[in-house]
């Protein structure tokens, strides 16, 4: 890694300026970025740590409600989505710009997957009875309650605190998504070299951060 | 209309008022300091033809001074408010033999519920008035505050006490009135179009007056 | 003189060949897009204090016909008259324009992106396209928060504080699609905010020409730093709050719902984890400029340079554990009602070594009473009655009198008026040159300043002995309560005053207008300020400068001894100035 850092470091602007931080002003950008989005999810995060250890009645088991199993495969696929962002990342700091091509789409296609696993999941909870104001009457969900299987008493905040945090990461997943099809399409039309391949370093940045929130929501959500 | 603080009716205002007036000695001698000094400074310094600044980064040692007089003022403040704020609403701040009256905030009044002659809340006895608060004078007296809908705030400028009355939540506020009258609460926290006129009348009656008066009430006398 | 002249360096003469829509409208050019901000939060700073008139005729005049207020809407205000349910919107909007689209935006948007690149010297932002969208989405945010005022049942009701369950209920507050709007505005306004601030943070940190070292910046930098940082993770977390507020109101979630086991009190503590930092944010540039713009008129170093800049940095630090004194009455553990005030009452000592430092400043200076140096120096005499009325409710008995009571109100207005608005006057004026090229005009200026010092002072000042009765906030009509009665002829006092207060205003409005067409036009450095912004030309060019210039001393070097002038810019090199050692070569 110290030749591909070295070459980072020649990605300075080309203007005299006072030595700030040895790093680029897209890779810093990024990370002040990152340090706002730390802050809205330690914001949503927190209402749920609060709401749940204050609540009324007993918190729902996870695996009552939710596909524990199958998130778990999602999680797995969300990370092999990050390690193919480093294989992406590796290869155009090698000059390998087919290799950087592919690997972008293999991580478009993970993440994309992981998107299309959530929204199925979030449908079919709805389609359940368990909606973000809580369990609809009358549904699959409220006879779990009734064979005492479910507290209802905290149902409308467990559905509350569960879309609500997961679909503002998968919001930003889908984001990701995106951005890594501009870079892709980028990447196809040789925009990123082995001498200047921030985009590439900038957007990595970002998917490692939204891979690292779902790893702790998947923990404190999923398995607590 | 009065320039200074209410009448002192409570145990709570004698202390509030003390440290008011302690805070406005300190804060007036630092803005007279401070005023004064600007404006003198404006005059004496103000530009005047061959006239040159001092040309300073500093004095470390006037800063020093500058900063640990406030700091010291602001700590043995917070000390002393302290010790008030703790009597006064901490944890365990409600004393035992508080005479209970449950207040119950709604969209725009006030339900007081009284524990009737046996001094009980919660029992056949109570019964609720509207808008009216009635306390015997030198007695503490424990409002146990429960909201219906949205967060209002019991508040008696003359008691000097404030507390808000929040749904989902049942909290005590205590207070021990000293001087018998007829007074006024005021709603502290908007809470809707009427938030106006969420007002009570408050009454302090001696105790001989109080305990006739629960006794008209028990037996269903008019508000 | 002519050594520094020379010294200058030259603005670029590249021909500029962007179209109108480029240069003025989508504009990536930092200058524009802070002179965009400033029109854009002028115009909410004027309507804030139209809604503000509104607030003092009903208290001044309660119950009577509003001149002009035919032109509302029955519902809101039959014949005049307003109601109830139009008041509480003046008063939430009131708050929420001032607070949100005219003071953080004038001082943050405007001075931050306008002053940042020419101060640090550099062409423009780290970002500029990235700077570009955070002006369109403050932009959009007020749209959509004027807009509410004309939804179906009006504009959000529940005070700029928002407090749930009021704020979640449209059945218990009577807004609906206005609260919708206050939420959405809030997150796009958040958007804004962080997008900026991660461009003023990038610029300072990377960006500063050759020898702008960290302790030469001049201390506005140093505030539009520390602010800029404290936007950056504060404003997420009110984006947060707005978003449950949002869907508690229209998915039925229940965050704020106790009946649902959701805490009315998470929205508050949410709200204020912001909210402190955010009044930090509305005086910190403040602050900055008054300490550049004291040093310039005292024609002296400022007092105790690095002390100011700790000062700074604490209040930044400190800023974010003191959230709890907005809620020592709100029924939270009284605990932390304890803590709270010991974090308070330390953060009142930064504040004071800056008053004290900026009166050091003046101390054996040279002082030149221009406009701008006029209104720093009120901005002092004013902060430190509204600092000092802070303390008052820190110490936490005493708030159980004051709290939600004008007092509240008459030090919110002296830190916010009397602090950051004389602050924002002193900019202005100080920086109009720079932006327009032209003077604004002295006579008017000095007029403007006076008058509004006589009548800020006579509409706030009372306020506190208002807030000694317990007379609340918030109130539609405070003649309900037998002992407000009698304050009554207070309240109509004030509102005489506050009417003088905002028909002053159009003296600074009118000379600000005037003198965009008609104002003198401006020489170089017509403060003789050492800025790196003043050896550019006026206004100052795309791009700033050609090449940036090598600063070789710090900003406050006035009337050094032994100088031919009493100013040194910081770019002017002197036969024994060193040149600041070269970036240093890349590892490899």
């Amino acid at each position: 890694m110290t030749h591909a850092t070295a070459t980072l470091d020649q990605m300075r602007p080309p203007v005299p300026a006072e030595p700030g931080l040895p790093i680029y002003n897209n890779k810093l950008g990024m990370w002040v970025f990152l340090a706002s989005e730390v802050m809205f999810f330690t914001g949503l995060i927190g209402a749920y740590v609060i709401l749940r250890f204050g609540a009324p009645g007993e918190w729902a088991k996870p695996n009552v409600v939710l596909n524990v199993p199958l998130t778990g495969i999602n999680t797995f696929i969300l990370i092999c989505s990050s390690v193919s962002m480093v294989k992406a990342f590796a290869a155009i700091s090698a000059g390998d710009r087919k290799g950087l091509s592919r690997w972008l789409l293999a991580t478009i296609l993970l993440g994309a997957t992981f998107v299309s696993v959530q929204g199925v999941e979030y449908w079919k909870l709805v389609h359940e009875g368990f909606t973000p104001a809580g369990f609809t009457a009358g549904s699959h969900i409220t006879e779990l309650v009734a064979q005492g299987k479910l507290s209802d008493v905290t149902g409308g905040l467990y559905g509350s605190t569960f879309f609500t945090m997961t679909g503002f990461h998968g919001f930003h997943v889908t984001c990701g998504v995106i951005c890594l099809i501009y870079v892709w399409l980028k990447s196809l039309r040789g925009g990123y070299t082995q001498q200047d391949y921030r985009g590439v370093e900038v957007i990595g940045l970002y998917w490692h951060f939204v891979d690292l929130v779902w790893i702790i929501l998947f923990t404190i959500v999923y398995l607590i | 209309m009065s320039w200074w603080l209410p009448l002192k009716a409570s145990t709570f205002a004698g202390e509030i008022d003390g440290l008011f007036t302690a805070v406005l000695i300190i804060t007036g001698i630092a803005f007279v300091v401070v005023e004064f000094g600007l404006v003198w400074f404006s005059l004496k310094y103000r530009s005047r033809p061959g006239r040159a600044a001092y040309y300073t980064h500093g004095n470390t040692k006037a800063e020093i001074i500058w900063t640990a007089i406030p700091a010291v003022t602001v700590v043995a403040l917070g000390l002393i408010s302290n010790h008030y704020w703790k009597q006064m609403k901490g944890r365990d701040s409600v004393p035992a033999d508080s005479y209970p009256i449950g207040v119950h905030a709604k969209q725009f009044e006030w339900q007081y519920t009284y524990p009737g002659p046996d001094g009980k809340l919660g029992t056949t006895d109570d019964y609720t008035i509207r808008n009216q608060l009635h306390v015997p004078v030198n007695r503490n007296v424990v409002v146990i505050l429960t909201s219906e809908d949205v967060i209002h705030s019991f508040f008696v400028p003359v008691f000097r006490v404030k507390q808000d009355a929040v749904p989902g939540l049942t909290i005590r506020a205590w207070f021990n009135a000293t001087v018998p009258g007829e007074y006024e609460l005021g709603c502290a926290e908007l809470c809707g179009m009427g938030h106006y006129k969420m007002r009570t009348r408050v009454t302090v009656h001696t105790q001989v007056d109080f305990d006739a008066w629960v006794k008209t009430q028990a037996q269903g006398g008019s508000e | 003189m002519s050594s520094l002249a020379a010294a200058a360096p030259r603005a670029p003469t590249h021909h500029d060949d962007r179209t109108f829509v480029q240069k003025y409208i989508f504009s990536t050019d930092h200058k524009i897009i802070g002179i965009q901000f400033l029109f854009l939060s002028l115009l909410f700073l004027f309507l804030g204090g139209v809604l503000a008139m509104q607030i003092r005729w009903q208290l001044g005049f309660p119950g009577q016909p509003m001149p002009g207020g035919g032109i509302l809407p029955e519902t809101m205000a039959p014949g005049g008259v307003i109601l109830p349910e139009y008041y509480i919107q003046l008063v939430t909007m009131h708050g929420t324009f001032m607070v949100f689209f005219a003071i953080m935006p004038l001082l943050v948007g405007v001075f931050a992106n306008f002053l940042i690149p020419l101060k640090i010297g550099a062409h423009d932002m780290a970002f500029p396209r990235i700077n570009m969208a955070s002006f369109w989405t403050a932009f959009l945010a007020g749209a959509v928060m004027f807009a509410s005022f004309f939804v179906p049942n009006g504009a959000a009701r529940a005070g700029w504080t928002m407090y749930a369950p009021l704020s979640a209920r449209p059945d218990l507050s009577g807004a609906d699609y206005g609260q919708i709007c206050w939420c959405i505005s809030i997150v796009l306004l958040g958007l804004s905010s962080i997008l900026g601030s991660l461009n003023y943070i990038t610029t300072i940190i990377n960006l500063r020409a050759p020898g702008m070292t960290w302790f030469r910046m001049p201390l506005s930098v140093w505030c539009l730093f520390v602010t800029a940082i404290l936007g950056l993770l504060a404003l997420p977390v009110l984006s947060g709050a707005a978003i449950m507020l949002l869907f508690d109101q229209t998915l039925g979630t229940h965050f704020f719902d106790p009946g649902a086991g959701g805490q009315v009190l998470l929205w508050q503590h949410l709200f204020w984890f912001f909210g402190h930092p955010e009044v930090y944010i509305l005086i910190l540039p403040g602050m900055g400029m008054v300490s550049d713009i004291i040093a310039n008129g005292s024609r002296k170093p400022i007092f105790g340079y690095h002390s100011m800049v700790f000062a700074i940095v604490g209040i930044g630090f400190l800023g974010w554990i003191v959230w709890g004194h907005h809620m020592f009455m709100s029924g939270m553990n009284p605990t932390l009602g304890s803590t709270f005030m010991v974090t308070t009452m330390i953060i009142a000592v930064p504040s004071a070594i800056k008053v004290f430092n900026w009166m050091g400043t003046m101390w054996r200076g040279n002082l030149h009473f221009h406009v701008p140096m006029l209104n720093a120096v009120g901005f002092v005499a004013m902060f430190v009655i509204g600092g000092l009325s802070g303390v008052f409710m820190a110490a936490t008995p005493i708030d159980m009198h004051i709290h939600d009571t004008y007092f509240i109100v008459a030090h919110l207005h002296y830190v916010l008026f009397g602090g950051s608005l004389f602050a924002l006057f002193a900019g202005i004026t100080y920086w109009f040159p720079k932006m327009f090229g032209k003077m604004m005009n002295e006579p008017i200026g000095k007029i403007h300043f006076w008058l509004t010092m006589l009548f800020f002072n006579l509409v706030f000042f009372p306020m506190h002995i208002l807030g000694m009765a317990g007379h609340m906030r918030r109130i539609y009509d405070p003649t309900q309560y037998e002992w407000l009665k009698g304050y009554q002829p207070m309240n109509h006092f004030i509102t005489l005053a506050a009417f003088a207060l905002f028909a002053t205003q159009f003296l600074f409005i009118w000379n600000f207008v005037w003198s965009l067409f008609k104002g003198r036009k401006a020489e170089q450095n017509p403060w003789r300020d050492n800025g790196l912004e003043w050896t550019l030309p006026n206004p100052a060019p795309h791009g700033n400068w050609e090449k940036v210039p090598t600063v070789y001393r710090g900003p406050y070097e006035y009337s050094l001894p032994g100088a031919p002038d009493d100013w040194y810019p910081q770019s002017s090199k002197l036969p024994n100035d060193r040149e600041p050692a070269p970036a240093p070569a890349p590892a490899h």
